[in-house]
């Protein structure tokens, strides 16, 4: 747990008073707290440079060396002192993070050095703050690569799907990611592969070969081997629109995937083959259709799906529409002040090209852009003058917004990859608060299993010593919780199985005397208990599960307290007999089936409510028999 | 030439507020609050020196500026019970701690109320807890508002309990309560009911002392 929460814990624990008034059950002991609570300044010298802090700051991390008496090895009796052979610059950052809660980088130092002083003070690396961690993972990214270590995963979008995911879901899964199955990547390939032979066949069947027989015209292969390009034309387009009709089946909005940039490009790519189909070949409309061909170049854009980099450049040209809007803008408006000018410039010369501002323009255009065919020149001073001006400004203008589009594309090419890195470090911390948080519940499930609620004495005190103060505090206060509603918390596993049996032991004792049981509602999981019922209720599995109340009861008065989980339902059979009114709770440990069956010689099993139930082969009896037994 | 620079410009221009923006917030974010003195705390409350120095530099360290407001209150008190969902009973706890009801806690607030729960007399945090029940602090107790409580209670044990949480349990809870606390059967519990109720189960007083040394 974060270190501040210690501070509030003694908060927390005295705010519990408030549940006292509404408590079912008794509240238990508090822990007895053997240190003593004066707060005392202890002096950590490091290689002579000498460090005083407050004990209670270095316990606010108990799983450091400096938190936990790991560091009574290190502690010289002559002098009074904690003593660390150790770097006392790297000391500083160390001694920080207990005192700020955050862990900082300093950027001067080697990044091995201060790993190994993080190792050795038991401090985990990822706990290092926002701030800092970039420059740390970058550094420490770059000393690997130097070391030629391929420790970067692959990351990305390579999340595992939800196992009960449909067909469709995992379809257009396999269209976005290829690389998350072999298929998918097999047909990106294919298409891959596909999309180059169409544009290359595109290119080729212009070339011109050699004329048929007879014939001294050249012609363009297309039209000499028109048949086997006919025919991979097709073989293209059949691929492609199998492929687009699979995505438009897979796409999850299928408003949206249709208008999307590359579903339109997909179109395109392939409408003009169908409308040459159903054309009749009539003269007038194939100079129409000879247009359409010209669209299928656009299949080359086809790529940008199996290209990052092409996506950035498009996404770029994209968000830098301003600059270029405005690079167009302001050319235009330079080309035709410049037009007007040659123009009225070169009107007087005989035989001049500048025929009319319109004819001007490409003139202008060429000399801005510095490429200067040569095909139209000016003859006049005041043209030439006036020449020069337009080619000197034209680098101008252009040159301007160029840097701005530069810097666009690199600002955006390095989000895009810092994104990637966000992503990676947000999975690792989520799963970090996610263990954190199962390691907390676990940690309270498991002390409630290891007996920690009896009175300690001094011989049980040796077990539990290897949990610090704090957690022995925290497990107190969601022990009063649980007494105060007269629940228990268990773990997910657990709650099911007890889902699923309830809801058996429901349907397989419908003679039960005790009436409470019939008020019971399986509120919990109503749906899923029913449709697991349903499915074994034939089986012989839940029954015995459901049944072995009668040996509990019986072995109550014979147990010898081996098994901690049988002392455990002995005093809940005291706290029984204490609490008659409690209706509640007679019904729980009457009517309610067991969860899972553990032997003895397993591990503590998950829950200590109900004990480790000797696993017996006669154990067939319903539940109705046992509750005459427990109910002397 | 010259509007091609005027138009640059124009487009620069409309980028500024937003900076401006980033400032002003920058200097409102640095708010203070500093306690009274050490002197007069004490005087007030039932802690000595060395402990409330102990208290103020846990709660400095932790609100540098001061105050705790109930986002922040709600996540710390969340991180204690891991299980269910503590917000909404933080947010009863937090306005009960909150007695200048301005939505946020200083520190003598906070030692104020620790005082009274840890050091106070058993009247004084039988008073503490039926403040915190009365969330309208109208003096009564109502069915409603005790439902709130108890239900922001179940809140916090989350789904996975044994035995399992039922549809009623809150209701049968509140039941139960009111059966022991409303002696004249009026509907609403009174602080002078509530006492002598409280006072008079013996479990309630003996766990009353339970906490004392939790500082």
């Amino acid at each position: 747990m974060a270190a501040g929460v210690a501070t509030w814990l003694p908060f927390a624990r005295a705010a519990a008073v408030g549940w006292l008034p509404l408590a079912k059950k008794i509240m238990p002991k508090p822990p007895v707290d053997k240190k003593s609570r004066n707060d005392e300044i202890l002096f950590v010298n490091v290689s002579g440079l000498r460090f005083q802090t407050w004990k209670n700051t270095l316990d606010r991390y108990p799983d450091t060396l400096l938190g936990s008496s790991e560091k009574e090895f290190f502690y010289n009796e002559d002098t009074q002192e904690y003593f660390f052979d150790r770097d006392p610059e790297m000391f500083r950052h160390i001694l920080n993070f207990y005192r700020t809660g955050k862990l900082h980088y300093p950027r001067q130092e080697c990044v091995q050095a201060f790993d190994e002083e993080l190792a050795f003070y038991g401090i985990v690396p990822d706990i290092i703050g926002d701030c800092c961690m970039e420059e740390y993972r970058d550094r420490k990214k770059e000393n690997q690569e130097r070391l030629a270590e391929d420790t970067e995963a692959e990351m990305g979008t390579d999340t595992p799907l939800p196992p009960n995911s449909t067909h469709r879901e995992r379809l257009w899964r396999a269209f976005e990611n290829p690389h998350t199955s072999t298929m998918a990547l097999v047909f990106y390939y294919v298409t891959g592969f596909f999309i180059a032979v169409s544009v290359i066949a595109n290119v080729v069947e212009t070339v011109p070969c050699r004329p048929l027989k007879g014939s001294k015209k050249d012609l363009p292969c297309g039209e000499k081997f028109s048949l086997a390009f006919f025919c991979m034309d097709t073989a293209c387009v059949l691929i492609f629109t199998f492929e687009y009709l699979m995505r438009l089946f897979a796409a999850p909005s299928r408003c949206k995937f249709m208008r999307s940039v590359m579903s339109v490009i997909d179109v395109v790519a392939i409408m003009p083959y169908y409308i040459g189909l159903v054309m009749p070949e009539n003269e007038d409309v194939s100079g129409a259709f000879v247009t359409l061909r010209v669209f299928r170049v656009f299949r080359i854009f086809k790529f940008s799906r199996h290209s990052q980099g092409l996506r950035i450049l498009g996404y770029t040209l994209k968000s830098c529409a301003s600059e270029l809007g405005f690079l167009l803008f302001s050319l235009t408006m330079a080309i035709i002040i410049f037009a007007t000018v040659m123009f009225y410039a070169e009107k007087g010369t005989k035989g001049t090209n500048f025929t009319s501002i319109p004819a001007s323009f490409w003139y202008t255009i060429v000399t801005m852009t510095t490429l200067g065919y040569g095909d139209m020149v000016p003859n006049t001073i005041a043209g030439k003058i006036f020449g020069s001006i337009c080619s000197l400004s034209g680098v101008l203008v252009i040159a301007l917004p160029v840097p701005v589009i530069v810097s666009n594309f690199s600002r955006i090419y390095h989000q895009n990859q810092r994104a990637d890195k966000m992503r990676a470090q947000q999975k690792v911390r989520l799963a970090r608060i996610r263990l954190a948080k199962k390691g907390t519940t676990n940690a309270f499930l498991q002390y409630k299993d290891e007996g920690g609620f009896h009175d300690r004495d001094s011989d049980n005190a040796l077990c539990l010593k290897n949990k610090s103060s704090f957690e022995h505090q925290h497990h107190h206060l969601l022990h009063c919780l649980e007494k105060t509603t007269n629940h228990e918390f268990t773990d997910e596993l657990t709650f099911s199985e007890m889902c699923m049996t309830e809801s058996m032991g429901y349907r397989t004792s419908r003679s039960t005397s005790i009436s409470s049981q019939q008020g019971m509602s399986t509120s919990c999981c109503p749906r899923r208990a029913k449709r697991r019922a349903i499915r074994l209720a034939n089986s012989t599995v839940s029954v015995s599960r459901g049944s072995v109340q009668e040996l509990d009861t019986l072995q109550v008065h014979k147990s010898s307290s081996g098994l901690q989980s049988r002392s455990s339902l002995n005093a809940r059979t005291e706290d029984l007999k204490l609490n008659c009114e409690d209706r509640d709770f007679t019904a729980a440990i009457i009517s309610i089936p067991t969860p899972p069956a553990n032997t003895p010689d397993e591990s503590l099993p998950p829950s200590p409510a109900f004990p480790g139930i000797l696993r017996n082969s006669r154990t067939n009896f319903y539940t109705h028999e046992t509750v005459k037994i427990s109910s002397l | 030439m010259g509007a091609v620079v005027g138009t640059l410009t124009l487009q620069t221009r409309q980028r500024r507020p937003s900076n401006d923006k980033f400032y002003d917030d920058l200097e409102l974010s640095v708010v203070c609050h500093r306690p009274e003195g050490l002197e007069q705390l004490e005087a007030q409350t039932n802690f000595s020196k060395k402990e409330l120095q102990v208290l103020y530099r846990g709660f400095k360290n932790e609100c540098p500026s001061g105050v705790v407001n109930e986002d922040m209150f709600k996540q710390i008190y969340s991180q204690f019970f891991p299980h269910g969902d503590a917000s909404t009973y933080a947010h009863y706890l937090f306005n009960s701690f909150d007695s200048s009801q301005n939505g946020s806690i200083k520190f003598e607030d906070f030692v104020a109320a620790l005082s009274i729960l840890l050091r106070g007399t058993t009247t004084e945090k039988l008073q503490w807890t039926f403040n915190l029940y009365d969330i309208n602090r109208d003096g009564y107790i109502n069915k409603e508002e005790m439902t709130d409580i108890v239900k922001a209670i179940y809140d916090m044990m989350g789904r996975f309990t044994y035995p399992a949480l039922k549809t009623d349990t809150t209701k049968q809870h509140v039941d139960a309560f009111f059966q022991k606390m409303d002696k004249n059967r009026d509907g609403v519990v009174t602080l002078d009911e509530f006492i002598l109720s409280c006072q008079e189960d013996e479990n309630i007083m003996r766990s009353l002392q339970l906490f004392e040394n939790v500082i």
